[in-house]
C-alpha cells in the first residue's frame, strides 16, 4: 500500500501540502461532528482527530515523521499561540489580582492530586518503578514533563505520550467530571482544565469561554513550574525508583 | 496583523533566550505569556491588532494540538507495554485533579465573597 501510494502520489508524500490538507480537513469533520452532538465528550475534536489521522497513517503503512514532517507547520504555531494567551490573561487582571492566593491555593492542589492520583495508581498496579515515574508528570505540558521525567528516573518518550493521552482525557471528560461535582464558576474550571490538561485542556477551555481559556492558560503555566520543584523533591521523600 | 505576529514570536524568542540563559524548568512559549503579560501590564492596554491577532491564533488553539497529538501512533508499541497503569493512573487521575482544582477554587472564590 505504501509502495503503490508512494508512486501514485510522487513527492506528494513527502510535501506538507498532503498532510496539511489531510489535518484542516479532518479537524474540521470533528469539529462538525462535535457541534451536532451537543459537545459529546467522545466528539471532542482533538480526540477524533487523532484518531482519524492515526488510523488513517497506520492503516498506509505512513510514519509518523512523514506526517509530521508536513504538519509541524500547524505545530510550529503553538509557541506563538501560548504567548498569545498573555492577551486574555490580561482581560482578567481583576480577577487575578482579587483571588491570587484562591487561585495558587487551588493549583497546588490540583497538581499535588496530579503527580500523587500518578504515583499511587501506579504503585497500586504494581507497575514497573520507570512507569510510575513516567507517569507523575503527566498533567504538564510536553517539554516541561519530558525533562523532569528525564531528571527522576522515568522514561521521557513514554511520557510524551502519556502527557498527550492526559491532555485528551482532560480535554474531553472534564467537563463531564466538573459537572458532577457542580463546579460552575468559568474561572475556576478554567483552572480545572489548565491544571489537569496543560495546553489540549486549555484549547478545550478556551472554547467553552474566553475567561476559562485564560485561567488555563494561567494554570498551564503554573503547574509546569510547580510540578518542576515539587515533583524532583517528592520521588526523592518517597523512594520511588531507589533502586534505579 | 503582520508587526503584532513578529511581536509574538519575538516574546517567544526573548523566552527561549531567557530561560535558557537562567536554565529555568518552564519551556520559551510559557516564558513569553509571562513576558507580553508584562508588557501589557506596562501598556494598560491591549492595542486592537493584537486582539485580534491572538484572537485568531487562540481560535483554532486545539487545532494545532493535532499534529503532537498524532504522535501516539509513534509509541504503540512503548505504550502497549505500560497499558493497564497508564489506563488505571491516567484515565482517574486526570479527572480526579480536574475535579479537585474546580471545587477547591470554586469553594474559595465562594469564601471570599466574590461575585463574578
Amino acid at each position: 500500500m505504501e509502495a503503490r501510494l508512494a508512486a501514485l502520489l510522487p513527492g506528494l508524500i513527502h510535501a506538507p501540502l498532503l498532510w496539511l490538507t489531510l489535518t484542516l480537513l479532518v479537524f474540521q469533520g470533528a469539529e462538525a461532528l462535535f457541534r451536532r452532538t451537543g459537545a459529546h465528550p467522545l466528539s471532542n475534536p482533538v480526540l477524533l482527530s487523532v484518531a482519524a489521522i492515526s488510523a488513517l497513517l497506520l492503516a498506509c503503512h505512513i510514519d509518523y515523521q512523514v506526517y509530521f514532517s508536513g504538519a509541524r507547520f500547524l505545530h510550529f504555531l503553538l509557541g506563538p499561540a501560548t504567548v498569545a494567551l498573555a492577551v486574555p490573561l490580561y482581560r482578567q487582571m481583576e480577577i487575578i489580582r482579587k483571588s491570587f492566593a484562591a487561585i495558587m491555593v487551588s493549583l497546588l492542589a490540583g497538581s499535588l492530586t496530579g503527580m500523587g492520583s500518578a504515583l499511587a495508581l501506579g504503585w497500586l498496579c504494581r507497575a514497573d518503578p520507570r512507569i510510575i515515574l513516567s507517569m507523575a508528570p503527566k498533567s504538564v505540558t510536553t517539554p516541561i514533563a519530558m525533562g523532569i521525567a528525564g531528571e527522576i528516573g522515568g522514561l521521557p518518550s513514554l511520557t510524551a505520550v502519556i502527557v498527550i493521552v492526559t491532555g485528551i482525557t482532560g480535554a474531553a471528560f472534564g467537563g463531564w467530571a466538573l459537572d458532577r461535582v457542580r463546579v460552575k464558576d468559568p474561572v475556576a474550571r478554567g483552572l480545572a482544565y489548565g491544571t489537569a490538561s496543560h495546553g489540549i485542556g486549555t484549547a478545550r477551555a478556551m472554547h467553552a469561554s474566553p475567561v476559562s481559556g485564560a485561567f488555563a492558560g494561567l494554570a498551564m503555566g503554573l503547574n509546569g513550574l510547580a510540578t518542576a520543584l515539587i515533583l524532583p523533591a517528592l520521588v526523592g521523600l518517597l523512594h520511588i525508583g531507589a533502586a534505579k | 496583523m503582520l508587526s503584532y505576529i513578529t511581536l509574538l514570536l519575538l516574546c517567544q524568542l526573548a523566552g527561549e533566550i531567557i530561560t535558557r540563559l537562567a536554565g529555568l524548568p518552564i519551556p520559551g512559549p510559557v516564558a513569553g505569556m509571562v513576558l507580553l503579560f508584562l508588557g501589557l501590564v506596562l501598556r494598560g492596554r491591549v492595542p486592537a491588532e493584537l486582539e485580534k491577532t491572538s484572537q485568531g491564533l487562540l481560535r483554532y488553539l486545539a487545532l494545532l494540538f493535532v499534529p503532537a497529538g498524532v504522535g501516539v501512533i509513534a509509541y504503540l508499541d512503548l505504550l502497549s507495554h505500560a497499558l493497564l497503569p497508564v489506563a488505571a493512573a491516567v484515565l482517574p487521575g486526570t479527572l480526579l485533579t480536574v475535579a479537585v482544582t474546580g471545587l477547591v477554587m470554586q469553594r474559595l472564590g465562594r469564601a471570599a465573597g466574590e461575585k463574578r
